[in-house]
């Protein structure tokens, strides 16, 4: 690879297979897991649900709430809310529980080269 | 207004040329510039992955907000109402699946094509092939849509009638695309991908901002005004449309509702398997930098189709469907006969230039995918076995793009008023079947064996591709590709609800089935940097 910074020198697969093995990279990869998991089947249950209501259930999609503005529009809008909101709740996640923890892995197999 | 209501020419054709010209001027002298710096593969294939987040984000956006989507989704809402925004609304909940699960595990491991990841640790040669062979698929789907639907856009915005006429254009938009790739590369294509999203999404605000101030910032007034119109229309079957609820468009019988479940199917797991979406994860340095694209492109997207209901509500109630549909682009005009109400000339002309920049930018970012990928994948590494230097990936890959360019004009010149939209739902379909599971299992499946990709990759192309043939929209039914003859027997249009599962389970079977557990040495390499991004990010020093 020829770019321009310098490469840190690769670990061997021995590393590889010691790091895979640590309980540092279990936890990194359970949290990672416990989060992601759930999370896209909440929204893929979320999703599905409105698409169904959206494809069998027009006459609850247009139960009118306010004026004009009725049941289906807002559960559309809510489908935009907790786009954003799980955007957002995954990037604090990442930020706090995710990044801090790779990072020591990545120095600690850069280190056990020296 | 009476020659406007009679459906004929809105605006000035001049007008809307300038100010095209005046972007294919701007961008062709950045992506000159940028064109310098293209020394070597990386700086070529990833603009050598030096974009800042943000940066990437909004090319994301321009990449992924086609002209589909928005002279498409404004038109759908203005004509059909609720399911015009249900349709959108796919588009958006998937890019979830690609910040959570693949973004940022693919930037650690891959470094120029999808390939890169999925072969990391099987079988090189037949997984690198599959990969390619559906990148491909893929990109040629997408790039046919856009180049026919050029035809249709150059008669609406810039009014070119003639057929021989309307072929000069989608060659001039071929060899546009063909230079931007040729001297930009990724970096060029990249900067192409930023202006262009600038100017569509603050162009979609600046109208939204009208709409709303004209109805008094109140959104249900809009709501009433539009179904009003609709109500009021004097063509058929428009009249009785309740636009402000779903079933207007999707709604007729259980095949039509079942469709609509297969196509929000394909949506929101397709997205995260566009090879073009995944390559631009590869033009930012880490994976946090990955992680800030997505939220950059969430936030750019959701708010773009937000515009977009108020747009297409905005044009129902201030132009009405009638003249919408009597327009020369029939649904695909609501967006630029709004944009003329609303501030005449000059709007219709930013947003019509607009609208052609987008299947530039579009087709520009399709092109490099896959040239990139024949190239790397296909040149290098099955045709050559890696004997091959990077300089020489970047002659290949440009050649390819010439090739493709010239492809993409001949075809696109046949295809020119042919009903073809179905081709990028089913790009879609293909990017779901084939590349989605196969990413998932080869990062979070440590059995996944070369035996399931292959079966996957295979098994997912290849029925979204049977079902396509023999569906409704290709034969046997009014709006079809060949409305003539009718050979169907698959009733829906869209295959995802049938390729995705049989993909899915097909990776497990095949898998299962195969007595190869990979090499444990490979496997853990790639979790361990997948997850870390070791080798591919710079350690900090302490």
């Amino acid at each position: 690879m020829s770019t321009t910074r310098t490469e840190p020198p690769s670990p061997s697969g021995a590393d590889y297979l010691a790091m895979q093995a640590s309980p540092e990279f279990a936890e990194l990869r359970s949290r990672l897991r416990r989060f992601v998991f759930p999370t896209t089947a909440f929204f893929l249950i979320w999703y599905a649900t409105y698409v169904l209501l959206g494809a069998f259930a027009h006459d609850f999609m247009a139960t009118r709430i306010w004026g004009n503005i009725n049941v289906g529009l807002l559960l559309g809008l809510g489908q935009f809310l907790t786009t954003f909101l799980i955007t957002s709740i995954y990037v604090r996640f990442a930020n706090r529980e995710l990044d801090p923890r790779a990072e020591a892995i990545r120095n600690e197999m850069h280190w056990s080269q020296q | 207004m009476s020659v406007l209501a009679a459906g004929t020419q809105t605006g000035n054709p001049i007008v809307n040329i300038s100010i095209f010209v005046a972007f294919v001027i701007i961008t062709l002298v950045i992506v000159i510039r940028a064109g310098r710096t293209n020394t070597n593969a990386t700086e070529f294939f990833t603009a050598g992955h030096a974009f800042s987040g943000p940066q990437n984000g909004i090319a994301i956006a321009g990449d992924y907000l086609s002209a589909a989507s928005f002279l498409g989704i404004a038109g759908a809402i203005a004509v059909y109402g609720y399911d015009g925004f249900l349709y959108s609304i796919g588009f958006l909940v998937a890019w979830l699946v690609a910040l959570l699960l693949v973004a940022e595990l693919l930037r650690n491991t891959g470094k120029f094509t999808m390939a890169d990841v999925l072969s990391f640790r099987l079988r090189q040669r037949p997984v690198r092939l599959a990969a390619a062979t559906s990148t491909m698929t893929v990109s040629l789907f997408y790039l046919l849509a856009q180049m026919a639907g050029a035809g249709g856009l150059v008669a609406l915005l810039l009014d070119i009638n003639g057929r021989f006429a309307q072929s000069i254009v989608i060659a001039v938009v071929g060899v546009l695309m063909i230079v931007y790739v040729l001297i930009g590369g990724m970096k060029g294509t990249t900067w192409v991908q930023i202006i262009k999203a600038v100017l569509l999404i603050s162009g979609a605000a600046f109208m939204t901002v009208l709409v709303l101030a004209k109805f008094g910032l109140n959104f249900s007034e809009i709501l009433g005004k539009a179904q009003e119109m609709v109500h009021g229309s004097t063509a058929t079957g428009v009249a009785a449309r309740d636009v402000l609820a779903p079933g207007a468009r999707y709604g007729d019988s259980t095949t039509s509702k079942i469709n609509l479940l297969s196509l929000g199917l394909a949506l929101v797991l397709g997205t995260a398997g566009l090879p073009h979406v995944l390559m631009r994860f590869y033009t930012v340095p880490t994976a946090k930098e990955a992680r800030r694209s997505v939220v950059w492109a969430i936030s750019l997207i959701g708010a773009f189709y937000l515009f977009t209901l108020a747009l297409g509500y905005g044009a129902a109630a201030i132009v009405g469907p009638d003249r919408i549909l009597a327009a020369p682009g029939g649904q695909n005009s609501a967006a630029p006969l709004l944009a003329f109400e609303l501030g005449g000339v000059i709007l219709l002309g930013i947003i019509s230039a607009v609208a052609f920049a987008t299947i530039l930018a579009v087709v520009a970012g399709l092109t490099i995918t896959a040239s990139a990928s024949f190239a790397h994948d296909v040149y290098a590494s099955v045709m050559k076995s890696h004997d091959v230097t990077e300089d020489e990936q970047v002659r290949v890959s440009r050649i390819t793009a010439v090739a493709l360019g010239v492809a993409a004009i001949a075809l696109g010149i046949l295809a020119n008023g042919q009903n073809v939209a179905f081709l990028v739902a089913l790009a879609f379909a293909v990017a779901a079947s084939a590349n989605l599971p196969t990413i998932l299992y080869s990062l979070y499946w440590r059995r996944f064996n070369t035996r399931g990709a292959l079966w996957s990759m295979y098994g997912g192309l290849i029925s979204c591709i049977v079902l396509i043939v023999f569906s409704p929209a290709v034969s046997g039914s009014k709006s079809a590709m060949l409305p003539g003859v009718d050979f169907h027997w698959f009733p829906l249009s869209n295959p995802g609800i049938v390729s995705i599962p049989l993909a899915f389970l097909l990776g497990v079977v095949g898998t299962l089935t195969s007595r190869d557990n990979g090499d444990p040495v490979l496997n853990a390499e790639m979790e361990v940097r997948s997850l870390t991004g070791v080798g591919a990010e710079k350690a900090t020093h302490h």
